[in-house]
C-alpha cells in the first residue's frame, strides 16, 4: 500500500493497513542501526527542523538520531534561548524557520492542536512529537512495534494502560493505535486521573488496580506527571503508589506473566518499583531502541508522501 | 497508442541451463570457492543468487553464504517515483571483510541499482573484490558499470520491459520482452 499522509498530527483516525506500514518499514530500519555503519543516504539533502517548545531527552534526541541515521540535515530549536522569550509568536517562528527552506518539522508543544496549527501556515511536513494532552502518536507507534515484536501480533492483546489517563497524550495515542490494530484497552487509575471522555473510547475501565492487573497481559505504566498536578487530585505520592503502584508482590500474586512497557521518564518508586522496572518483566529499553526505527519510518514515508489530493492531480 | 507484445525469450529449461553457466563461470573464475560470498538483491537477485549456490554446491560441494540486500535506501529516485518503494530488510548475517562478493541481481539496465547496491555494501565492510553477475544485461547503461558474469544480452529499446519470472517468487520460470509497438 502506499502512504498518503503528509503530516503524523495523531493514530486517531488510522487504519491498520497505514499503522502496519510504518512498523513493516521500522523493522527495515531497525536492522539498519545493527549495521557496523549505522547510516543510509535515503534522506539526503532533506532539512529537519526540530521544535522543541517543551523540554524533554529521549523524543527529542531519538528524533535527532532518526535524522542522522537517515543523512538528513537536522536543526535543533528549544523555547529557551531563542526569540520566543522575546514574545516571538508561533506563527511568526514557524513561518521564518520555513523561509529558510526546509522540509519538515518535528515540533512538541504544551498547547493542544499546536501542530494542526502549523499545517496551516506552513508547507513542510508536520510531525507531532506531543502536544499537550492531546497525543504523541510516535510515542504510540513504538509502543505498538514493542508489543508486536513480542507477541507476533496485537490482535486479541489486553493492554491496560494504568496511571495518570487524564494528562497524558502516550494515554491518547496508545488508545487509537491499540484499537486499530485489534486489540483490547483498558484503563486503570484513580477516578480523578480518568477523564469524562474515557466513556467515549470503547474502554474498559478498572478503578482497582488488581483488577486491571488480572485482566491484562501488558501493563502499559505511565508516568505520574507531577508538573501537571498543582490541583490535589490524589492525597499523597505515597498513598498513589500503595493503590497504583505496581510492584514484583502485586504482580506474583496475581500470578500472572505480564509485560510491562513505560514511556519514561520513570519516577522510580511512585508508579513503578525501582527493580521491577529494570526486571525480566519490562521492555522499558526495547521501546527506546525501536524509538529510532519508528522515526526512521515515519520520516521516511512522510518525505516521499504526498498530499491524497495531490496524488490524485498527478 | 501503443501496443504490447509479449514474447518468450527463454524457458524454464534455458533458465536453468544459463545459471548453471553463471555458477560454472564464477567458481572457474576464482578458481574454486575460497573467500566467495553472495549477494543478491531483493526481490528476484535473491532467489537466482539462492540457484548460483546450489549449483555451486553440486560442482564444489560447498555451501557459499547468502546475504540479501535491499538497496531501497541508497536509490537515488527514492522520491521521483509516484509509488514510494517499501523499505525491506537487508539481511547479511557474516562478515564481508576480506571476501569476494558475488553481487546478484536478474536484470541490468541503467546500472542505478547496482550503484545503491554498491553503496550499501561498503557500508558493511570492505571486501577484496566486488563482481557482478546477471541473468539478463539489456543496455542503456548510465553509468559505467559493467557486469561479470552475463546470463544473457538482449537487445532492447527504452519503451521495452524485460520481465524474469521465477518459481520462488512467480510461480513459474522464464523471461519475457515485452515490446511496446507504436500503431498508428
Amino acid at each position: 500500500m502506499d502512504f498518503k499522509r503528509k503530516h503524523l498530527l495523531e493514530l486517531k483516525g488510522s487504519t491498520r493497513e497505514e499503522i502496519s506500514l510504518i512498523l513493516d518499514t521500522a523493522e527495515s530500519f531497525k536492522e539498519v542501526l545493527t549495521r557496523p555503519i549505522p547510516k543510509v543516504p535515503t534522506l539526503r539533502g532533506k532539512t529537519v527542523v526540530n521544535l522543541f517548545f517543551e523540554s524533554s531527552t529521549r523524543t527529542r534526541i531519538s528524533f535527532e538520531l532518526a535524522e542522522k541515521r537517515l543523512s538528513a540535515d537536522s536543526v535543533n530549536f528549544t523555547a529557551s534561548g531563542s526569540s520566543l522569550s522575546k514574545g516571538e509568536t508561533l506563527r511568526d517562528t514557524a513561518r521564518n524557520i520555513e523561509a529558510m527552506k526546509i522540509d519538515m518539522v518535528v515540533i512538541r508543544h504544551c498547547a493542544a492542536g499546536a501542530p494542526h496549527f502549523l499545517t496551516q501556515c506552513v508547507e513542510a511536513s508536520i510531525i507531532n512529537a506531543g502536544d499537550g494532552q492531546h497525543e504523541h502518536p510516535t510515542q504510540g507507534l513504538l509502543d505498538l512495534m514493542t508489543l508486536r515484536d513480542k507477541f507476533k501480533t496485537l490482535e486479541g492483546l489486553n493492554v491496560a494502560i494504568i496511571g495518570d489517563i487524564a494528562h497524558s497524550r502516550v494515554a491518547r495515542s496508545n488508545i487509537y493505535g491499540l484499537q486499530a490494530m485489534g486489540a483490547k484497552v483498558a484503563l486503570c487509575g484513580p477516578p480523578t486521573l480518568i477523564p469524562l471522555e474515557a466513556q467515549d473510547w470503547g474502554t474498559e475501565i478498572f478503578l482497582k488496580l488488581d483488577e486491571a492487573l488480572e485482566w491484562a497481559n501488558v501493563l502499559n505504566v505511565l508516568r505520574l506527571q507531577l508538573e501537571r498536578q498543582q490541583r490535589g487530585l490524589f492525597p499523597s505520592i505515597r498513598e498513589y503508589h500503595r493503590l497504583y503502584g505496581i510492584t514484583r508482590q502485586r504482580l506474583e500474586q496475581c500470578k500472572k506473566e505480564v509485560t510491562i512497557l513505560h514511556p519514561g521518564p520513570i519516577n522510580r518508586g511512585v508508579e513503578i518499583e525501582s527493580e521491577l522496572a529494570d526486571s525480566e518483566y519490562s521492555l522499558i529499553l526495547n521501546q527506546v531502541t525501536n524509538g529510532v526505527a519508528v522515526r526512521m519510518a515515519v520520516l521516511y514515508l512522510l518525505s516521499g508522501g504526498k498530499g491524497s489530493e495531490e496524488l490524485e492531480a498527478e | 497508442m501503443a501496443e504490447k507484445v509479449r514474447q518468450q525469450i527463454m524457458d524454464a529449461e534455458g533458465l536453468n541451463r544459463t545459471i548453471a553457466r553463471l555458477a560454472h563461470e564464477i567458481v572457474e573464475r576464482n578458481r574454486g570457492t575460497e573467500n566467495l560470498a553472495i549477494l543478491g538483491i531483493r526481490t528476484r537477485g535473491v532467489s537466482i543468487a539462492e540457484r548460483i549456490i546450489s549449483k555451486i554446491h553440486a560442482i564444489e560441494n560447498t555451501r557459499l553464504p547468502l546475504g540479501i540486500l535491499d538497496v531501497t535506501m541508497y536509490r537515488d529516485d527514492v522520491f521521483k517515483k509516484i509509488q514510494q518503494p517499501l523499505v525491506q530488510t537487508t539481511e547479511i548475517d557474516f562478515d564481508i571483510d576480506d571476501k569476494v562478493v558475488i553481487l546478484v541481481d536478474d536484470v541490468l539496465f541503467t546500472g542505478r541499482t547496482i550503484r545503491a547496491a554498491l553503496d550499501a555494501i561498503i557500508d558493511f565492510g570492505r571486501p577484496t573484490k566486488i563482481e557482478l553477475a546477471v541473468l539478463i544485461d539489456r543496455g542503456h547503461r548510465e553509468l559505467p558499470i559493467h557486469a561479470d558474469y552475463v546470463g544473457e544480452h538482449v537487445a532492447t529499446s527504452l519503451q521495452d520491459d524485460i520481465e524474469v519470472r521465477l518459481k520462488q517468487v512467480d510461480g513459474m520460470d522464464g523471461v519475457f520482452l515485452v515490446k511496446s509497438l507504436k500503431v498508428n
